[in-house]
């Protein structure tokens, strides 16, 4: 056997593929990047020169006519992704409420597995639904159609996030409140819940960023519209129609307000997003990723 | 499980209860020799300074009460300590005097040099028993199948387990018992032809039928090897080890050859840990 | 009954009926969509899957077009996406060890990607990565290897390719993480055992975690053409829209989902909205059976353990 270290060292052969595969890990982190930072950059570069109060606020004009905005597009996405919270939270906080605390009975083990399946709907399957069911029904494109839409996408993110943040409350807790005798309703909702807040709120957060991003769905109920709202039934403007119909249309004034809706949502994504992982905490904005 | 019927040609299999006869204490070379060796986690200090001279093809025993940094010691030799973020390591090992944290020194090679056995047996499981034991010598691109075959068949044996396994080598490495894998542990460390062997409480996760073979191993082992075993128990290392070393909180509070550190103890640490005072 | 009892039954029914509506939910949808369709089931049959045809004016409908398009942007997805996946994983889990602060920036930005609305990732890749993709990219391959039928045809920018590229920028997030979370459940005991064989870290990673790993990976791979499979307004906005089955990657193309985007509001008939709402139908029903696939994959490996995907 060789006595002492002599050559301290290994083939240089594997110590170059051990560099080169560090290196190429690094490409790759790389490039996954680089997407990111492009986008947000052109967003800003492109849209910022469209934004200034007028852009907010007013409607939509003719393409020759200066002046024309996004006023109707905010309010739409923001009276539909309103609604639609209306809609989902009860449902989806409810649900998960019942998938945690009574997680024996035969409906939960179901309904946890049919919220898992809802959650893979492709978004525009769930627009095609949204239509049949609505828009053939009531013989129009609506707000109420479109907020119906986003609802049924956001419950099972709302469901599941309840129910894992609930879940990770410690069994001792309810034990422990139950002993004292406070009744299991209070438990839940006092105890259960108040400690699992930041979950709660968490997944809720997430579910409006997603309604609020979400075009497919919307094509096939709200429509679209150039005109604030009037009410409910009728078509309905929303930030992410807008910026599809602008940017598939051959004019370059629509192009330019596309860019400048496209860094009103971004910035609308990236703050709620932030928000979730810095000031609610680590551990819940991994769900993010998994939505 | 019987006790292993393995013979030899030179060494007979005794019962467990057999003490194997000491090892005669004379002036050995030195194999493996630490300098002022300290070693952190973080903030930590673990290990405190600790000179310690530990002779060839014998067996070198570390005891000591959980916290004395035993472990940290032992995966210092191999420098596997500092693969765990924010732990470092101060001092010279010197491994026929050279020292091994030398800059010049890449750690994958000292690996090589100085093989380890967990505590926990860790068979890679993707690996059939065959691939389990050549893993180490496929690194250095061996391929030629007849020496791949050759290796694999010594250091089974080496490890007393080639003729339960002969069969089935292509069996899955996590297929076999808890005292099956650990042999195949030890093949697989064996293959690379280390120069010294450590142990982490090889033996403390198995039932005693278990142990008996992996002690048995080692003592057939020593002859080629040089071995540093970590052990809480203070029979094992009476019945398999030349030397013995006690740690305390992080230092070398004495060190000697077994019998008499276990029958003389020079400091009053060592005595108290031995007659079961704490530990 | 006491108003003990009294609260937490109300209470369990209330939340119960809310679980009843996800059920109710999921069953109406199944039920729409089928319903929806059944005029083009009962016209077309089995012929409407491989039906190449797709033709409004003479009411002539056949999905296999769209099923192509979606098939091969999402192997186009996987094939770029998944190498970059696995190196962002590798990187998060086996990679500057010490640096946790910085592995947190970097995790953070990589999940921000999947933040980002598809609508805007169609934005950009129709007037940024399109045009760039075609000037760059597709013009030289057509130029030195145009004879082969992946880069025959001319190069439009809004085609297959330039779908399957933004396509694989954004499965990255969920194919990483969950690749990540597989990873670092590979016990640390396997990688000091090859260490200690006298390893390099990448013979580490290659010969110990990865194969170890190799079922959840492929597990977060399956996860990803799931997502692919559905995604609709990038797609359809970058990969020009006709119905095409050709083997060039620079061709026009059209999708499952893009299809039912562009034309859902245009159909001028019956016939026409039910042959949409089937092909709704067989999109519904592919992401479905990949994501079931997929669950069940990452389920065997993570038994127990309370990871969810």
């Amino acid at each position: 056997m060789t006595q002492g270290l002599g050559s301290g060292s290994i083939p240089s052969g594997r110590r170059y593929l051990d560099l080169l595969m560090t290196a190429l890990v690094g490409v790759a982190v790389l490039l996954a990047l680089i997407p990111l930072v492009l986008i947000v950059a052109d967003v800003i570069i492109q849209g910022a020169p469209a934004i200034n109060l007028s852009f907010l606020t007013n409607s939509p004009t003719p393409v020759n006519i200066p002046g024309g905005g996004i006023g109707p597009a905010i309010e739409g996405t923001s009276v539909m992704v309103g609604i639609a919270t209306l809609i989902s939270v009860p449902i989806g906080v409810g649900a998960g409420i019942f998938f945690s605390e009574w997680p024996e009975s035969r409906l939960s083990t179901i309904s946890s597995f049919t919220n898992d399946v809802l959650a893979e709907f492709p978004s525009i399957v769930i627009g095609i639904f949204v239509y049949v069911l609505i828009v053939l029904a009531t013989h129009s494109f609506s707000a109420i159609a479109g907020a119906i839409a986003l609802s049924v996408i956001m419950v099972p993110i709302v469901a599941r996030t309840t129910e894992e943040s609930l879940k990770i409350v410690p069994n001792t807790l309810r034990e422990a409140s139950m002993a004292l005798g406070i009744s299991r309703w209070k438990t839940v909702i006092r105890i259960v819940i108040s400690t699992g807040k930041n979950g709660l709120a968490t997944g809720i957060l997430l579910a409006v960023a997603r309604a609020a991003g979400e075009t497919a769905p919307l094509l096939l109920t709200a429509l679209g519209s150039t005109f604030f709202l009037t009410g409910l039934f009728q078509p309905t403007a929303a930030l992410p129609l807008l910026i599809y119909t602008y940017a598939t249309s051959p004019y370059q004034v629509w192009h330019e307000q596309a860019w400048g809706a496209a860094l009103i949502l971004v910035a609308f994504m990236l703050v709620l997003n932030l928000t979730v992982k810095l000031v609610i905490g680590r551990k819940f904005s991994e769900m993010r990723a998994e939505i | 499980m019987e006790i292993g019927t393995q013979k030899e040609a030179d060494f007979e299999v005794s019962e467990v209860e057999t003490e194997l006869p000491p090892r005669p204490t004379t002036a050995t070379a030195t194999k493996l020799e630490t300098r002022g060796l300290k070693a952190n986690f973080g903030a930590n200090q673990i290990l405190k300074g600790v000179d310690l001279r530990i002779p060839e093809k014998s067996i070198t025993a570390i005891m000591g009460p959980s916290g004395c940094g035993k472990t940290t010691f032992i995966r210092c030799l191999n420098r596997l300590h500092e693969l765990t973020p924010g732990a470092t390591v101060q001092g010279e090992v010197l491994l026929d005097g050279s020292n091994i944290f030398s800059p010049r020194v890449d750690p994958v090679s000292i690996r090589r040099k100085i093989g380890m056995v967990f505590q926990k047996p860790n068979p890679f499981p993707t690996m059939s028993v065959y691939d389990n034991v050549a893993a180490g010598l496929k690194l250095s691109g061996v391929k030629d199948r007849k020496l791949l075959d050759e290796t694999v068949e010594r250091s089974l044996r080496l490890a007393f387990l080639w003729d339960e396994v002969k069969n089935e080598l292509k069996k899955s490495g996590a297929a076999l018992s808890g005292g099956q894998q650990q042999r195949l542990c030890i093949a697989r460390a064996l293959a690379v032809e280390p120069e010294v062997v450590l142990m982490d409480e090889p033996a403390s996760a198995l039932d005693p039928t278990a142990t008996a073979k992996i002690e048995e191993a080692m003592a057939r082992l020593k002859r080629n090897y040089t071995i540093v075993i970590v052990t809480h128990n203070m029979q094992q290392a009476a019945r398999v080890a030349d030397q013995t070393a006690f740690f305390y909180l992080g230092e070398l509070v004495e060190f000697g050859p077994t019998a008499e550190l276990f029958e003389n103890p020079k400091e009053e640490l060592t005595e108290r840990y031995i007659t079961g005072k704490f530990g | 009954m006491s108003f003990r009892l009294k609260g937490d039954s109300l209470l369990k029914s209330t939340v119960a009926a809310a679980a009843l509506a996800v059920v109710a939910m999921v069953i109406a949808l199944g039920y729409e969509i089928y319903s929806g369709s059944g005029l083009s089931i009962s016209r077309f049959g089995f012929s409407f899957l491989p039906g190449t045809v797709w033709d409004p004016v003479h009411e002539i409908f056949g999905a296999l077009p769209f099923l192509y398009g979606t098939i091969l942007t999402s192997i186009l997805a996987l094939l770029f996406g998944l190498p970059i996946s696995l190196g962002v994983a590798i990187f998060l889990s086996e990679k500057a060890k010490g640096q946790k602060t910085f592995k947190y920036v970097i995790g953070t930005l990589v999940e921000l990607l999947a933040a980002v609305p598809s609508v805007i990732y169609g934005l950009w890749g129709l007037f940024f990565l399109s045009p760039l993709l075609r000037q760059y990219v597709e013009n030289p391959l057509h130029a030195y290897l145009g004879f082969v039928p992946l880069f025959s045809g001319t190069p439009f920018g809004l085609d297959f390719f330039t779908a399957g590229v933004i396509l694989a920028t954004m499965i990255i997030p969920t194919v990483s993480a969950v690749s990540r979370d597989i990873l670092n459940a590979v016990p640390n005991s396997q990688r000091e055992a090859m260490y200690s064989l006298g390893a390099t870290n990448w013979e580490v990673i290659r010969r110990t975690v990865l194969p170890y790993a190799r079922s959840g990976i492929f597990g977060a791979t399956i996860l990803g053409l799931g997502r692919a499979v559905g995604e609709t307004m990038a797609v359809t906005m970058v990969i020009g829209n006709t119905p095409r089955i050709t083997a060039s990657l620079f061709s026009g193309g059209y999708t499952l989902s893009a299809v039912i985007a562009n034309e859902f509001t245009e159909a001028s008939s019956p016939l026409y909205l039910s042959a949409l709402v089937e092909i709704g139908l067989v999109l519904f029903i592919v992401a479905l059976t990949i994501n079931v696939f997929a669950r069940f994959l990452v389920w065997r490996l993570t038994r127990g353990t309370r990871m969810r995907v």
